[in-house]
């Protein structure tokens, strides 16, 4: 009797804890993807080949190491995690911020207009762009939380409208820059880039750069804010139970606005990041990078909180990185994408399991009353 | 002994409760028969089950002396039972007629409605049973009581024989509970099987004849209503002595803290809700609201505290005008604010006790360092101060999520935070309404212990009973305008029962 309790009560708390539910909802992502493979007539082992190889950059079939592919794999996260933060931000605060890919856009606009236009001044120019980002981000943001809190517009719609808006504008901004062409400006001058030789030389000349620090700041600032302030505890209140927040004289217009501007705020950093971190030139947008929307699922699977949706983040970029090491071992890549989407659909479950913990619960009671 | 209804060895669990514990049930055939428990004592569930909105996990039912297998309301209508819910299951804009036919409307042989036909037979029906309604009358127009008399006729129509009334006294006047009382004596000697869900002795004393008190989920007994005392009653109820009327010192009045003056207040639509509404609370006193439910004082309340806009007037905190302030500087003034709505303007569910009690003061010190740092240390250490002080019971201490509380606890919770705020004026609304006997206890002889430190306290509740022992003056509310202000002793509540139906007595306003 006593063993089958202690097990009872392991699996109870294993479902009853968010973080252990998000891993279970991967894994079995992963599992009905592996089976998918299978079914297309394809080798699941190489997709986890490709899978390993970008974690470790260990090729198990020739056996060579390139730790370029953990650079690779790293960069790629940081955007996603970022967007992630984006959403979940404002999710805490009760809102529902889909337009993390316009402020994202908007972030990267603003980044390549400073790092072609700005002062080339080592370590201010880079500095500056990033800012820019950040603030243009917010300021995104922030117009929809103005107008969600003051006239009850719909997040939603507003931010997907926006997200074109962003779009659109992004290409006639850029389209002016210097040595624009229909899909590429003029090259940055070294002063606007954030590569980091030291991050380089380690990860054999991957894109690994500056960016990962200020990811690892922002996942620092949105765990302070949200636990440590009495700004995250007034946004928690007002995401939690709006009224209550209001009868408690909470300033939850204010809230609102707030949280939506600092949820732009990483969003354009992300952007900021890609444009810098990544390129070596500036783009003319011809379409979304989709970082910001996957930032939506990076949040649910991340469950809102700073530690997981910064490995939710992680788990993306991994995905991102294998895909061209899939392709090479014949798997489409497109597989990555289904995952992501078993995951996202997965993550379902949560309501699931905690409709199945009731209904246990009512069973044992219905035992020990019954067995009275 | 003919038995109407045999309810027997009934159990039904939800997850986390035991709802009903082998609970029997034994109603007789026309006879009035009383359910009586606390809130949360199984009764509404029980009665669900009889009426097929659930299903037992054991258990068995026999009416009139045949088994039955209740799945669903369409059963139990067939087998005759009827139900009058406490909430009205009425469509606003159908007259009186359309809602009693709904879902069983009569049909000419080309499947078009004869409403007429209905009519006639609503008409012949009200009639009987001496339940006075215009079968023609929009039901938005015509007042809660006719709409009870609606319900009512919607279970006759049916052909019920056994009528379940649920908590059937909660939205009258007390006028209009009298009414109630005649109908149902009435039914009676119709013929009908009358079950009375209720947690009122009084209407018990007057009305039924045989009485089942529950309490926890458990069938504790049924007794003659003729034999015992209300006293006894609330002792099997409550399951220990039960003191009724609380002890009160002379109130200590002083100068006046909360002034509002000719308040009116409209809701979200823009409907005038508060007319031109004045009363003053002093120092040491507690003025009450005693009104009809939905006649303004919701309205009223969102005004003082600053949930709703004020059209006109004003409102005076300790002389500083507060009418059109922002809610947070209220609070800082000194206005505290029981809201009616727990759930809703109350707590934060997700939250933990130490946060909730911080709700309102968490950005000041000693909760906030001049940087907007939290310490949560502090904030912890004073929630457990007051989870020992009022009692609140908490699975773990102040780290324990507001909305896992009961519903007795949860209002602990608000009382707490709200009297530690120490606030100057303090609105509280229906302060008892759905807790157990000895939390309401505690409530009121919290509310009174701060009256006697000196707060200025607006109550307004529903239950004239805990107006009338809890308050040293009493307004009246009807249609958002006071109809009369007296000191307690000055007016019974036959008087107040009277102004709540909108007619004024001479003298007192005060």
């Amino acid at each position: 009797m006593k063993p089958v309790d202690t097990r009872e009560s392991f699996t109870s708390r294993m479902l009853s804890s968010d973080g252990a539910v998000s891993v279970l909802v991967v894994l079995l992502g992963f599992l009905v993807g592996t089976i998918l493979v299978a079914l297309v007539g394809k080798n699941p082992l190489n997709m986890y080949k490709a899978i390993f190889q970008s974690l470790s950059g260990y090729n198990i079939d020739n056996g060579k190491m390139n730790v370029r592919y953990i650079g690779e794999t790293l960069n790629y996260a940081v955007p996603f995690i970022l967007c992630g933060f984006s959403m979940a931000f404002a999710a805490r605060a009760g809102l529902f911020n889909i337009g993390g890919e316009g402020q994202y856009i908007m972030g990267l606009t603003v980044a390549q207009v400073i790092g072609l236009l700005g002062p080339n001044v080592p370590g201010l120019h880079w500095a500056l762009a990033i800012i820019g980002a950040m603030l243009i981000g917010a300021a995104w943001g922030g117009i929809v939380g103005i107008l969600k809190a003051k006239y009850e517009v719909s997040e939603v719609v507003s931010t997907i409208m926006l997200n074109y808006v962003a779009l659109y504008l992004s290409r006639i901004i850029c389209l002016q820059l210097p040595g624009a062409s229909t899909y590429k400006t003029a090259n940055f001058p070294e002063t606007a880039l954030l590569s980091n030789g030291f991050f380089q030389a380690i990860t054999n000349n991957s894109m690994l750069n500056n960016g990962f620090f200020l990811m690892g700041l922002a996942v620092v600032v949105y765990w302070f804010i949200m636990e440590k302030t009495n700004l995250g505890f007034g946004l928690r209140a007002t995401g939690f139970n709006r009224e209550a927040a209001r009868c408690s004289g909470i300033p939850v217009v204010r809230s609102i606005a707030i949280s939506m501007a600092i949820a732009g705020a990483f969003a354009g950093l992300a952007g900021g990041i890609v444009a810098l971190g990544s390129f070596r030139y500036g783009r003319v947008l011809s379409g979304m990078d989709n970082y910001g929307f996957n930032g939506i699922a990076v949040a649910l699977v991340g469950n809102n909180t700073a530690i997981g949706t910064m490995l939710a983040g992680f788990l993306f970029g991994m995905l991102k990185n294998a895909q061209a090491l899939m392709q090479g071992k014949q798997i489409p890549k497109e597989i990555t994408f289904i995952i992501q989407g078993l995951i996202v659909v997965f993550i379902a479950l949560r309501s699931a399991i905690a409709l199945y913990l009731a209904w246990r619960s009512k069973r044992q009671l219905q035992k020990e009353v019954l067995a009275k | 002994m003919e038995h109407a209804i045999e309810m027997i060895g009934i159990t039904k669990t939800f997850p986390g409760v035991v709802a009903n514990d082998k609970v029997t049930l034994q109603v007789a055939d026309n006879e009035i028969h009383a359910l009586l428990g606390e809130n949360g004592a199984g009764k509404s569930t029980l009665m669900s089950i009889l009426f097929g909105a659930y299903n037992a996990d054991s258990g068995t039912i026999r009416i009139h002396g045949k088994d039955v297998d209740i799945k669903d309301p369409n059963v139990a209508t067939e087998l005759g039972i009827g139900m009058v819910h406490q909430h009205f299951k009425l469509v606003h804009n159908y007259s009186v007629t359309e809602n009693i036919v709904l879902g069983m409307e009569p049909r000419n042989r080309f499947g078009i409605l004869n409403i007429g036909q209905a009519e006639k037979r609503v008409a012949r029906l009200s009639d009987t049973y001496g339940l006075q309604v215009d079968p023609t009358a929009l039901v938005e127009d015509i007042t809660v009581g006719a709409q009870q008399r609606v319900e009512i006729l919607k279970t006759l129509y049916r052909n019920a024989n056994i009528i379940i009334f649920d908590e059937p006294t909660a939205v009258l006047t007390p006028q209009e509970i009298d009414e109630l009382m005649q109908i149902i004596r009435r039914l009676k000697a119709e013929g009908k099987t009358i079950v009375l869900i209720t947690h009122k002795l009084k209407e018990i004393k007057a009305v039924a004849d045989r009485c089942t008190v529950l309490r926890r989920g458990k069938y504790i007994g049924t007794v003659d209503v003729e034999d015992v005392s209300e006293q006894q009653l609330a002792e099997m109820m409550v399951g220990r002595a039960v003191q009724f009327e609380i002890e009160k010192s002379p109130a200590q009045i002083g100068e006046v803290v909360l002034s509002i003056q000719h308040l009116s207040v409209a809701d979200q639509n823009g409907h005038v809700k508060v007319r031109d509404f004045s009363v003053d609370v002093h120092r040491g006193e507690i003025v009450g609201i005693a009104g009809v439910d939905g006649n303004g004082q919701t309205e009223l309340l969102y005004g003082i505290s600053g949930l709703s806009p004020v059209s006109s007037g004003t409102i005076l905190l300790n002389g500083a005008d507060i009418t059109h302030a922002t809610i947070r500087k209220r609070i800082e003034l000194g206005l505290g604010h029981i809201p009616e709505d727990r759930q809703k303007h109350g707590l934060v569910s997700d939250f933990s006790i130490s946060e909730n009690c911080v709700l309102k003061n968490y950005y000041q010190a000693p909760y906030s360092n001049a940087y907007g740092l939290l310490d949560h240390a502090k904030m912890a250490e004073d929630a457990q101060a007051l989870i020992e002080q009022f009692d609140i019971r908490a699975g773990q201490g102040s780290r324990t999520a507001a909305g896992s509380l009961s519903g007795g606890n949860q209002q602990k919770t608000i009382v707490a935070r709200e009297i530690h705020l120490s606030p100057h004026a303090m609105l509280v609304a229906q302060p008892t309404r759905g807790l157990d006997v000895g939390a309401i206890e505690y409530i009121r002889q919290r509310i009174l212990a701060e009256r006697d430190k000196g707060r200025a306290i607006l109550l307004i509740s529903f239950e004239l009973d805990e107006i009338m022992n809890l308050c040293d003056r009493i307004a009246t509310i009807s249609k958002g305008s006071i109809v009369g202000i007296f000191a307690q002793h000055e007016v019974t509540e036959r008087e107040i029962g009277m102004m709540m139906a909108g007619s004024k007595r001479d003298g007192g306003n005060r």
